[in-house]
């Protein structure tokens, strides 16, 4: 009785050793590749806030600090971002204008990463978030400490006014959500951002995000089913739902976030929409552009 | 100036009244007593609705009227409610029309937009009114306001200033200031909205302001910078219960009706979302700014709340 008790639990602490080898592996990798300077970035977007507790949307540069060993991981290790671009951004207020993909938001996520660990000076980019966020409890609140705001126009031209670089995705839902047959297809963009830019003389800097097209390849969207959980979509890939619970993991595909030069554009905000819709096709252009390049030179979808 | 105010003899009135009693010649209307009350501040002591209220404006001479004489009570039946502060509110509009007085100040409230999930961060004078949707108590103010904005557009010749303040803190007896004071504070478990507040004597000041002439409009007033509710709490000192949202309001529900609490259900949702304004017009047009920060607010909610224990 006791030798097999005395076996087993040999055999327990003999996993568990290497679970644990495992786990400090990982931990080494993520500390490795955590930039040195990482937590002085922190501490110098939480020097703008001037000794208030939050900013008037609550956010809190402290909150992201328990979180960079997570997001160094996935940004360093996972998706081994690569970005282009990232040393012609503007100073002060800029509008930062995305491709939007990959059924749940993991490119604003690395967009984030990107800014925060890779711009000179580190910025903090606050992106515009769905309406339905505000109702959820502790995400509300997890959100809005790491900068995340309400996507409302007011809210856009508030963070504008105090030169803050705001995150859209003008595509929205129709981007994130489709199928893969449209990968790397511009859809319909919203005209809200020309408008916004056009008020506070605001640099847009298109982005477009290869790669993330491929982290869930839904080939078809249950728009029933989704309607029914009131999901944006519930898309079908080749690993879900036919492989459970591992089909939910993003496929460890490799970003590359390209950030164009800065586009300026003047003249009325008030005008209708027809009149904007040139301008908007050029920052859409701008995207696709660098969307068909980036798609053109990759060699590999995972590394 | 000569200046009226109707209902002087709430908390909030008779801090008015010591604010403006020195350089200027206060004269009160209320059916409550006045207790301590200056010697050079006159008072009518008469219900607003009476017709003998009438020579009194007739008689009186003024260059401005407040007008507080708002009922808040969310107990009182709500036709008590209705016609004490609609009508009260007509008849001193019709006096303002008759006796050509040249101001007219009304006290409403940021809470007639309402907190709401879709709530913009900072809200302007232009949002709509949606305080009602949910919380039926308040829709008496939204009409008292709605009811100013068209005598504003109606009379120019009275300018007529409508001040929508945040959350007011101090003696006062209100929903945020009875809160900020229980012993121990509810929340909702996972939710910590921003919020605004302001001191009361910041608001004394902002009506004084309002009553400068040349200003007319309707205006927010705002006063410390917007904080979460947690560091609020966590300023009280008091220890903080959570509940899940879900619970809360069918147990704040229950509780009104065994008037275990004097908090109205719906009220819970500034516990959740988000109501705050954009005070900018207010500054510009005044030059107001609201002298007391958060540290001073707080510590003089905790000096009025000990002086009410003893």
């Amino acid at each position: 009785m006791s030798a097999l008790g005395s076996i087993d639990l040999s055999r327990a602490l003999h996993h568990a050793e290497a679970i644990g080898r495992v786990l400090r592996g990982l931990e080494l990798t993520v500390e490795r590749r955590v930039p040195a300077d990482l937590i002085d970035r922190i501490d110098s977007l939480k020097a703008d806030l001037a000794g208030r507790p939050t900013d008037d949307f609550g956010y809190d540069p402290e909150a992201i600090k328990p979180l960079a060993p997570v997001l160094a991981w996935l940004y360093y290790e996972y998706f081994r971002v690569q970005t282009f671009g990232l040393h012609d951004l503007p100073a002060g207020r800029v509008l930062f204008v995305s491709n939007h993909s990959g059924q749940i938001p993991i490119d604003g996520m690395m967009i984030g990463s990107a800014l925060l660990f890779e711009s000179r000076p580190p910025r903090a980019v606050r992106s515009m978030i769905e309406r339905w966020v505000p109702s959820l409890p502790f995400v509300s609140t997890f959100f809005a400490r790491l900068g995340q705001v309400l996507g409302t126009p007011e809210n856009c031209r508030t963070l504008l006014e105090q030169d803050e670089a705001v995150l859209v995705f003008p595509e929205g839902v129709r981007g994130i959500s489709k199928t893969y047959d449209k990968a790397y297809r511009l859809q319909e963009f919203g005209h809200g951002f020309m408008r916004l830019a056009l008020e506070n003389q605001t640099p847009i800097v298109p982005v477009a995000v290869v790669g993330a097209e491929e982290q869930y390849p839904a080939l078809w969207n249950l728009e029933p089913l989704a309607r029914l959980l009131s999901l944006p979509a519930v898309p079908i890939t080749p690993l879900f739902p036919l492989t459970g619970l591992l089909g939910l993991l993003p496929l460890p595909v490799r970003y590359r976030i390209h950030f164009g030069r800065p586009m300026y554009f003047s003249g009325d905000p008030h005008e209708e929409e027809a009149a904007l819709h040139d301008r908007v096709l050029q920052v859409k252009q701008a995207i696709q552009d660098m969307l068909d390049r980036g798609v053109a030179e990759r060699e590999h979808i995972f590394w | 100036m000569r200046i009226a105010i109707t209902g002087i003899s709430g908390r909030f009135g008779r801090l008015l009244a010591r604010r403006l009693h020195r350089r200027h010649a206060v004269v009160g209307i209320d059916r409550r007593p006045y207790h301590e009350r200056p010697a050079d501040v006159e008072l009518h002591q008469i219900d607003i609705r009476r017709q003998r209220c009438e020579d009194i404006f007739r008689a009186g001479g003024f260059d401005a009227v407040v007008h507080l004489n708002v009922m808040h009570d969310p107990r009182a039946s709500s036709e008590d409610h209705h016609t004490f502060n609609i009508r009260g509110t007509t008849r001193v509009m019709e006096y303002c029309v008759r006796y050509a007085i040249p101001k007219l100040v009304l006290l409403s409230s940021a809470n007639v937009y309402g907190p709401r999930a879709e709530n913009p961060q900072f809200l302007t004078e232009d949002a709509p009114l949606m305080g009602g949707t949910r919380f039926g108590e308040i829709r008496d103010l939204i009409a008292l306001d709605m009811c100013a904005q068209s005598f504003f557009w109606k009379h120019p010749d009275v300018a007529t200033v409508i001040l929508r303040p945040v959350h007011i803190v101090g003696a006062v007896r209100n929903a945020p200031s009875n809160y900020l004071r229980l012993e121990h504070i509810p929340r909702l478990a996972g939710f910590d909205p921003m919020l605004q507040i302001i001191h009361e004597a910041d608001v004394a000041d902002a009506i004084a302001a309002a009553l400068e002439p040349g200003v007319r409009g309707v205006y927010n007033v705002a006063g410390c910078a917007p904080v979460p509710l947690s560091v609020l709490l966590r300023m009280t000192g008091r220890p903080t219960i959570d509940f899940p949202h879900f619970l809360a309001e069918a147990a704040v529900e229950r509780l009104w009706r065994l008037r275990l609490t004097s908090f109205p259900a719906p009220e819970v949702d500034h516990l959740r979302y988000v109501c705050m304004v954009d005070d900018a017009p207010f500054r510009a047009a005044t030059g107001f700014r609201a002298v007391n920060d958060l540290d001073a607010t707080m510590a003089h909610l905790r000096l009025t709340s000990a002086a009410d224990l003893r």
